[in-house]
């Protein structure tokens, strides 16, 4: 019921929490301030690794969603991976948007502004809240993989937008620093480790808690099933036995 | 608020929410596998 061995769970586990704790020291301390920005720029080396592990979990979710969808590759193993990966998206995308609003009061003055960036990650974020209720809504398992993997792939055409935004629009967010086409960092020395370091721990922390939801996910599918079984079993056997009506002697009206 | 209390506040809070979420699937995870045990 796990995609990865318990083992090598454990050891992912320890290896994220160890990245996550270098990764404050460098992020807080090691890293110098920002020229411009000044120590308000150390909530970057959150806010970046954040948002891309939110492209890289709809990214997943859209990946199962479409293996589930070719009859050659369905399997509910891909939903449910696909279920998971939108929940930790929704995750990182709700932390992505707290971290720069945060970061945009001391530099850009304003907790929010109607930039193109910032809208279509907020529409990006309610788009796979949509999806996580429609996996609520009660149905027979495949219809509801059918209409959630379709929904999945619907929702991902935001991720480009979201991220090419900020080239297609005049934005007053800055254009990529780490993710630009040619995957050239902008930025050097300390400050550019730091950034990568912190893209590296929070994808290490993303397939520990993917597996970790996999297997909740798994697990309470299983119970659900079994319940539903037993409902079944008892409903079938109370059909077959006479109620407490039939005992009873039967009086004339009027 | 000083540059320092908006850095302080986002590495806090991001911590608390992964860890938060963490412990949650953990708790409820344990709570399953009691389930799966019991039935």
């Amino acid at each position: 019921m796990t995609l990865l061995k318990p083992a090598v769970r454990r050891a992912l586990g320890w290896a994220a929490l160890g990245a996550l704790v270098v990764l404050a020291m460098f992020g807080l301390w090691g890293a110098p301030p920002d020229e411009v920005q000044g120590d308000a720029q150390r909530l970057m080396y959150l806010h970046v690794p954040a948002a891309w592990v939110a492209y890289l979990a709809f990214g997943v979710t859209a990946v199962c969603s479409a293996l589930w969808l070719w009859p050659r590759t369905r399997s509910m193993v891909w939903d449910r991976i696909a279920g998971a990966s939108a929940e930790l998206g929704v995750l990182f995308t709700a932390l992505t948007l707290l971290l720069g609003s945060l970061w945009g009061r001391p530099v850009w003055g304003v907790w929010w502004a109607w930039d193109a960036r910032l809208v279509t990650t907020a529409v990006l974020l309610f788009l796979y809240l949509g999806y996580l209720a429609l996996r609520r809504v009660p149905a027979a398992p495949e219809a509801k993989a059918k209409r959630c993997a379709i929904a999945a792939l619907i929702a991902f055409v935001d991720v480009p937008i979201v991220h090419f935004s900020v080239t297609w629009w005049r934005t007053l967010h800055q254009e990529a620093t780490v993710f630009d086409p040619e995957l050239k960092a902008n930025i050097h020395g300390v400050m550019a480790f730091t950034l990568w370091w912190g893209v590296l721990a929070f994808t290490l922390l993303f397939v520990y808690l993917l597996d970790r939801r996999y297997r909740l996910e798994a697990l309470e599918e299983d119970l659900d099933e079994r319940e539903l079984e037993q409902a079944i079993a008892e409903r079938v056997a109370g059909a077959g036995t006479p109620g407490p009506a039939a005992d009873k002697e039967e009086v004339p009206v009027g | 608020m000083t540059d320092v209390g908006y850095v302080v506040a986002g590495w806090s809070i991001t911590a608390a929410v992964l860890a938060g979420y963490w412990w949650w699937l953990r708790r409820r995870t344990r709570h399953a596998e009691r389930l799966d045990r019991d039935t």
